[in-house]
């Protein structure tokens, strides 16, 4: 079973994007979706990262329409500080350290930082320790590394079943 | 076209077009490389997801049956700038772009 | 309405693009006008999909989406190419 369909998750998804791609639905492109998925997930499974088990869907849920608002809330801020004053602007490099070992956890948590609030991604050390941000305005560089903590990596933690370092 | 719908896609299209605007604003003014990546990488996605969901909103009225195709767009986008955002500040960590006197903190060299 | 806003819409992105144009000639370093160059990807396939919402024709969301992920492709290679090119020097 388990060498026959390596990543189930993976071939439902790309059935849904076939589907959502052609924009019709019938019993023929849900059966070609389903084999493009199975025949993509067989060529490139050994680049697909494997996803850890969700422990609380409905916990993930919530978390992706806390996301969403974020990013409305983060845009708005970024509007604020683009149209006002240059002089006002406080940039600043941040390094926040990472209890995430998992890599998919990972990139979702810095993709997250990416989009919400005022704050890009800007590398990873070597060792998956230390991510750094680059923040538009931080006055104080404790409270976002305390932000980012508590607001996107605990409850990712509390979601996923994944091991802390 | 009923009204209120008509109203909800020029809600949308406008504020997506300003959005739009604002990133390109901030690409133009923001002082150095890493505060110009705020701009493109938050509002202008943003911006174009929402002319998205007017043309999908507009397409579903338009053709009579439910148009969810634009959703893949908006996905891509929102999955793709992190990642294009990430590789153009590595880039730019490796170059020594200059920074603004008022930054804070030190980017990474390369043997981090 | 909807045409009118429409239009207003294309005027505001037009002015967008503009100013990415600035900044692609302006631009001090190669990381700016790749910014500025993926930015404009972002702005001409709202654009289409504006112009494809004025015409009432689906047939741009593929144009849209072929877009979307060149600019992504081509963004991704130029990004990797600056890094791992200063290596081989």
């Amino acid at each position: 079973m388990r060498r026959f369909f390596p990543h189930p998750r993976m071939m439902l998804v790309l059935t849904v994007l076939w589907l959502l791609l052609v924009n019709t639905f019938n019993l023929g492109h849900l059966l070609l979706g389903l084999f493009l998925g199975w025949s993509i997930v067989h060529l490139c499974g050994d680049f697909l990262l494997s996803v850890p088990k969700v422990r609380k869907p409905l916990g993930l849920l919530l978390f992706i329409g806390k996301v969403f608002y974020d990013i409305v809330v983060a845009n708005l801020q970024v509007v604020k500080l683009v149209l006002g004053p240059k002089s006002r602007l406080e940039p600043a490099f941040v390094e926040v350290p990472v209890e995430i070992e998992d890599e998919f956890v990972l990139s979702t948590l810095a993709c997250i930082i990416s989009l919400t609030p005022g704050t890009v991604s800007a590398g990873l050390s070597s060792d998956h320790k230390t991510l750094l941000l680059h923040g538009l305005n931080v006055p104080d560089r404790d409270e976002l590394i305390a932000a980012v903590k508590s607001r996107y990596e605990t409850p990712l933690l509390e979601i996923f079943e994944c091991s802390r370092t | 076209m009923p009204f209120w719908l008509e109203l909800l896609i020029c809600a949308c299209l406008i504020l997506g077009s300003l959005f739009a605007l604002v990133g390109a604003i901030g690409l133009y003014r923001l002082p150095d490389f890493f505060t110009r990546l705020h701009g493109p990488t938050k509002a202008t996605t943003l911006g174009v997801g929402a002319t998205l969901i007017a043309s999908m909103l507009f397409f579903a009225h338009h053709t009579g049956n439910l148009s969810l195709h634009e959703l893949l767009i908006t996905l891509f986008l929102f999955l793709t700038a992190p990642v294009s955002a990430h590789i153009l500040s590595k880039a730019a960590m490796q170059q020594k772009v200059e920074l603004t006197e008022r930054t804070r903190g030190q980017p990474w060299d390369d043997d981090h | 309405m909807l045409e009118n806003v429409v239009f207003l819409c294309m005027g505001i992105l037009t002015l967008a693009m503009l100013l990415n144009v600035a900044r692609l000639v302006e631009g001090p370093s190669v990381v700016d006008r790749v910014l500025a160059l993926d930015t404009l990807y972002i702005n001409a396939l709202a654009l289409i999909v504006l112009f494809g919402i004025w015409l009432a024709s689906d047939l741009f969301f593929e144009a849209a989406l072929l877009i979307a992920v060149m600019g992504f492709v081509g963004t991704v290679a130029v990004g990797k190419h600056l890094l791992h090119g200063d290596i081989i020097d």
